[in-house]
């Protein structure tokens, strides 16, 4: 009897299961036969959450593809995207990645050449040194949803009280003395913001571009780390000096995020970073110090080469891709001047994506919300990636190496500039560490004896 | 009806019985040994196998055999030694921390006050937060030198703020996980001063003890056996501390946060060097294991007086 019961119930749970599967299956097959899943794994910049937001106008003009967003932040991002790409996992079909992965993911080939775009996407009006940055032997391997460089940021009001007049090219040595002048603690306004937490693509983005201008570079023509040299050692003290005399207090944690915070509110007198802040910091709405935020180029020491960055946020198709047409078909939309239009129009020509096309420059709306189009525009074209030192390089990139070793030395680098920084290590015992582990793993990877 | 049945399944003939009896237990046990066998197992074969490769994500053509490469280059490495210290001074002084608030604290809320109870659930709450999360409440809204509470107390006061992360961090992060185990230490201690014998302690007062006494000779020794077991748990979660650096300092400024746990996530996620990221992870299983020795063989010894 107690058996025919528990027989009983297996059998009814089986025939359960069995209905919930057919269920199952009747509902959600002709769905999945006709709708292709795009998974798209994008970086939270404010940027790519408008993209998120306008993504409806696109699968409602393309009702066949659904759109599925892992949004993460930025060094989430890249180590779930290198992850599932390094070992072909195929979960994305569209990843975010920038100018330093491209060509070396185009080298591995992991990335779908960009080769056959619609004529009305127009390649010709991107930007020259963001689409060389994006390309490799000549190809375009991702396009690129926004572009920037860097600049100087600061605070007209400020200025105008301790009666300084910034020249369009600023050197750093005049950087120094204004922020001496409008340091004023006291009131919670602090002289200069910088980069200060530690990681390639954080302090080390900033810092390159000054040791760069200070006519210094990362690795001379035997891929030897020239670390420990004196133009290393001039810029590293004054980056230390200045953050120290007149910097906010914790530099040592604060990127690019924790800066725009701090400046939006009013607490920097100046600060040197991305050009995409520009429109941020002159948006009312996300800033308390819009009506009082001036520009200028990024500053410069003995050599102009370097002193601002290049850099791309673009969208890119994997090898492993199960839909790359239709991933193409995205990724031509969220990068084509309609897009571009159709942020215009929902948010104001000040939230369109800069960097990227000649066209949103050349236009006369654009122009007049933005008044730094013109800085940022010089400056992401006087940026070359061939060029980024004064002595030759081995490598491209202005504020990186284009190599896959990179990472591992800028973050272990960006490590020691930190604790130089936060006054855990002396300048020199910073400089002299980074050059040892950069020359260590250097040697690990067979470039150098 | 039912009854029936099961008097009958109740008294099976006896070669039945002993049928039974001879399948040997090693068979049924087997399924469940090889799954955890293979649980245990696969994972470390695979952190054994590719640490002796050149292997980094990022350069795939230049995978080779290296041999004990990997643990020479990791073990020349200085950051590998900082780490290690970090991990001690860390586990040592968390668990002093723990354990002696905890038995202070333990003693104080055994006593009969007002509000004991609600006194009791307050103290054992931080436990129950998720490291992230308390993390990120000690990094945003007390410790930061701008905006924390810490800040706007010692500002009142003139005093000036401290700039916890910067130029203490590794005393922050041990406060930081103090905090969040002191309740765990407090419940088990609790526990044991519970189940003290009350007229043992009459007994010690009649003759003449003073608390302090009453403490170290009676209260003390009663708690040896839990502070072994809460020392031997805490170590073993306190090895492998990782989200509360994460989020609050990464590792830094230099290397003043980055314990094993963290150097090895560096190397791995950061660097993408497979290779070097299972050496670091043996390293950290001997390490783990010398550790729990000592404890064990402390605990054990604790258990058989």
């Amino acid at each position: 009897m107690r058996r025919f019961r528990f027989a009983k119930v297996l059998v009814t749970f089986l025939i359960g299961v069995l209905l919930v599967q057919l269920l199952h299956a009747c509902s959600a097959d002709p769905q999945a036969a006709k709708k292709t899943r795009l998974t798209i794994a994008t970086v939270n910049n404010g940027d790519m959450v408008v993209m998120q937001e306008l993504s409806n106008r696109f699968t409602a003009e393309n009702p066949d593809i659904e759109l599925r967003w892992v949004v993460l932040e930025e060094n989430i991002l890249r180590q779930r995207t290198t992850t599932d790409i390094a070992s072909e996992g195929g979960q994305f079909d569209v990843v975010t990645i920038g100018s330093y992965e491209t060509p070396i993911w185009a080298r591995r080939g992991w990335l779908k050449p960009l080769d056959s775009l619609p004529a009305e996407y127009d390649v010709d009006d991107l930007l020259d040194p963001i689409r060389t940055g994006l390309s490799n032997d000549g190809k375009l391997y991702a396009l690129p949803f926004y572009g920037e460089s860097s600049m100087l940021y600061y605070r007209s009001d400020l200025f105008e009280k301790a009666g300084i007049t910034v020249p369009e090219n600023p050197t750093y040595e005049q950087v120094g003395k204004w922020a001496s002048q409008v340091h004023d603690p006291a009131n919670g306004v602090y002289g200069i913001c910088l980069r200060g937490k530690s990681g390639w693509g954080e302090n080390m983005g900033f810092l390159s571009t000054l040791v760069n201008t200070y006519g210094g570079r990362w690795f001379d023509m035997d891929w030897q780390p020239t670390i420990d040299t004196p133009e290393w050692r001039k810029a590293i003290s004054f980056y230390v000096d200045v953050m120290n005399d007149y910097g906010p207090p914790g530099a040592s944690s604060n990127g690019f995020n924790e800066n725009l915070a701090l400046f939006s509110t009013g607490k920097c007198g100046m600060w040197i970073d991305a050009t995409v802040a520009a429109g941020l910091l002159s948006n009312p709405d996300q800033s308390q110090v819009a009506d009082r935020v001036a520009f200028a180029r990024a500053p410069i020491e003995t050599y102009p080469n370097g002193s601002n960055w290049l850099w791309s946020w673009a969208l890119a198709i994997p090898e492993t891709s199960q839909y790359p047409e239709a991933a193409q078909r995205f990724i031509t939309w969220a990068t084509s001047k309609e897009y571009v239009r159709l942020v215009a129009e929902k948010h104001g020509w000040i939230a369109a994506p800069p960097g990227t096309r000649t066209s949103t420059y050349t236009n006369p709306n654009y122009q007049q919300a933005a008044p730094f189009a013109d800085i940022v525009l010089n400056s992401i074209k006087s940026a070359d990636i061939n060029h980024p030192a004064s002595k030759p390089t081995p490598y491209k990139g202005v504020q990186y190496v284009d190599i896959p070793e990179f990472q591992a030395i800028g973050t272990q680098v960006g490590q020691r500039m930190a604790a130089a920084l936060a006054d855990r290590l002396s300048v020199e015992e910073a400089i002299e560490r980074s050059q040892k582990v950069a020359q260590r793993f250097m040697r690990h990877t067979g470039y150098i004896e | 009806m039912t009854s029936s049945v099961a008097t009958t399944q109740h008294s099976p003939p006896p070669s039945k019985k002993r049928s039974r009896k001879q399948i040997p237990t090693l068979a049924l046990v087997a399924p469940s040994v090889i799954v955890l066998l293979l649980w245990m197992i696969v994972p470390l074969v695979m952190a054994i196998w590719f640490s002796l490769q050149r292997y980094n994500l990022l350069i795939p053509e230049n995978r080779e055999f290296v041999g004990l490469g990997n643990f020479v280059f990791i073990l020349t490495d200085p950051a590998l030694w900082t780490s290690i210290g970090i991990t001690l001074i860390l586990v040592a002084s968390v668990l002093l921390i723990t354990i002696g608030l905890g038995t202070l604290l333990a003693v104080l809320y055994n006593q009969d006050f007002f509000g004991r109870g609600i006194a009791r659930v307050l103290a054992i709450s931080p436990f129950f937060v998720m490291p992230t999360v308390s993390a990120l409440i000690w990094k945003n809204m007390l410790m930061h030198p701008v905006n924390g509470l810490f800040a706007q107390i010692t500002r009142g006061l003139g005093l000036g703020a401290i700039d916890w992360f910067a130029d203490l961090p590794l005393l922050s992060i041990i406060i930081i996980v103090s905090w969040e185990w002191l309740p765990f230490a407090l419940l088990i201690l609790l526990t044991a001063i519970q189940s003290l014998d009350t007229d043992q302690l009459e007994a010690a007062r009649m003759d003449g003890a003073r608390p302090l006494a009453l403490f170290r000779f009676v209260v003390l020794p009663h708690l040896s056996r839990a502070i072994a077991v809460v020392a031997m748990i805490e170590t073993i979660f306190f090895l492998t501390i990782f989200a509360e650096i994460f989020v609050t300092t990464g590792g830094g400024p230099g290397l003043a946060t980055t314990n094993l746990a963290y150097y090895i996530y560096l190397k791995a996620l950061l660097e993408f060097d497979v290779g070097g990221a299972s050496a670091g992870g043996l390293i950290a299983v001997v390490l783990a294991n010398l550790v729990a020795i000592f404890l064990v063989r402390s605990v054990a010894r604790n258990l058989d007086t």
